[in-house]
């Protein structure tokens, strides 16, 4: 796959996710991926970003030069605060995230299972960057999206029938968004909602280990 | 009043073996001129205390680095590849905690508390060990007070009596370890006069602090 084709893919992510969020929605956006959605936001709703450091109103990054290293996002890079949100710290803005504020995460994932798991901070001998907020945020987020490629860079499914890696939360995803496929995740498993436009749904389930059900009607995005 | 320090002064208070919570995330609201005081001193066998590990070449990173840190309590690792590397070699202790623990568990401590129960960590490797409590029929782990001997609080203004602004996102961890410490160090860009702080625009109350190092004095 080309870089231009790959990012192609990772912006149609975006901008299906986008569709998602609510009017006057409080969205935080897990680093990677779920940051490109950001770059979409509708112009006809009022979406708040929160950022887990300790903001609202997470806004663009600064021109080179300008920047203001008082204010960072989760990854640690200068951004700006827009108007209308406002600054707290650690405690606060995970009992925003904990205690219900939150409507909606967007996070990347290395694995999704039928029953919802989400594997996504460790891999066991190779990548211990740490769960970060990531844990917080599936548990008390109340719709979360998971933002991935559909296989890994191997050509291997990511939505397996049980996650192996260890887990970041049970049972918590709501939605998984890919290159090739928006499914929904309801008490009896995954439903297939939505394809890609350059995609059929006998590919996607080629490359998905886990049952999809299929929905009625078949929508293309 | 409380004890204005040089940065030098404020660490020669830290002993080896020393618990220290570092403010902080990714370097932005850190400490970072008392961490290179300490770096000077030679302090080791530390236990850190901080959301994550900065940079290899910056903040808590660099006291990884200098192999002073025996135990590393944090959330996120990701800007420092050395702590994966040493914690595989068997040359550092790491316990990995979730964001929004790590801050209760903190704050817990502080607030003379005997724990949190959150619902964050259930059903993964996190809840290993730990007791669950049900409450109203949804579950939650039990996690423990975190308290330290010492914190490093990152203030723009300090007063003379301890009370510190702590401008934009640079907050985050500072405000809830400023309280779980038995001994917290305050650095500050700029110190002033009691009443030419605003009471208003007070995130950290002085009552909580004993050190003040003021960055800009002389070494």
């Amino acid at each position: 796959m080309s870089d231009d084709n790959k990012e192609l893919k990772r912006e149609r992510i975006a901008k299906r996710i986008v569709r998602e969020l609510p009017d006057n929605a409080l969205v935080n956006l897990g680093v990677g991926l779920p940051t490109l959605v950001a770059n979409f936001m509708p112009k006809d709703k009022t979406i708040l970003l929160h950022s887990e450091n300790g903001f609202t109103g997470l806004g663009p990054m600064p021109a080179k030069g300008a920047e203001d290293w008082d204010i960072v996002n989760a990854g640690g890079f200068p951004v700006s605060i827009l108007a209308g949100g406002c600054f707290f710290d650690s405690a606060m803005s995970f009992s925003i995230i904990r205690g219900g504020h939150l409507d909606v995460t967007v996070l990347g994932g290395l694995e999704v299972d039928e029953a919802g798991n989400l594997a996504n901070y460790l891999i066991p001998g190779k990548m211990v960057a740490g769960m970060g907020g990531a844990m917080d945020l599936v548990v008390g987020a109340r719709t979360v999206i998971i933002a991935m490629e559909h296989v890994n860079k191997y050509g291997a499914p990511k939505i397996l029938k049980k996650c192996r890696l260890p887990l970041t939360a049970q049972r918590e995803v709501d939605l998984i968004v890919t290159d090739m496929a928006f499914i929904r995740v309801t008490p009896d498993g995954l439903v297939l909602e939505e394809i890609a436009a350059d995609t059929t749904v006998d590919d996607v389930i080629k490359n998905t280990e886990a049952h999809l059900t299929l929905a009625p009607t078949i929508a293309t995005f | 009043m409380k004890q204005i320090r040089t940065l030098r002064e404020a660490v020669a208070q830290i002993p080896d073996g020393a618990s220290i919570m570092i403010g902080g995330f990714v370097c932005c609201g850190m400490a970072l001129r008392l961490i290179d005081a300490l770096l000077e001193q030679g302090t080791k066998e530390l236990t850190v205390i901080s959301n994550d590990a900065g940079y290899p070449d910056k903040g808590v990173g660099k006291l990884v680095g200098a192999n002073r840190i025996r135990k590393l309590i944090a959330s996120y690792l990701g800007p420092n590849p050395d702590v994966g590397r040493k914690m595989h070699n068997g040359e550092l202790l790491v316990e990995l905690v979730p964001q929004g623990t790590l801050a209760e568990r903190i704050r817990c401590g502080g607030a003379g508390l005997g724990g949190v129960l959150t619902p964050t960590g259930i059903g993964t490797e996190v809840e290993r060990d730990k007791q669950i409590i049900t409450v109203d029929g949804k579950q939650y782990l039990v996690e423990p007070p975190l308290r330290a001997d010492f914190s490093f609080v990152k203030a723009h203004i300090c007063d003379r009596m301890g009370n510190a602004f702590i401008a934009k996102s640079t907050k985050n961890f500072n405000v809830v370890m400023a309280m779980a410490a038995r001994h917290t160090i305050v650095e500050t860009d700029e110190l002033v006069e009691p009443g030419a702080l605003d009471p208003e625009r007070v995130n950290v109350p002085g009552v909580f602090v004993k050190t003040i190092a003021w960055s800009n004095s002389h070494e």
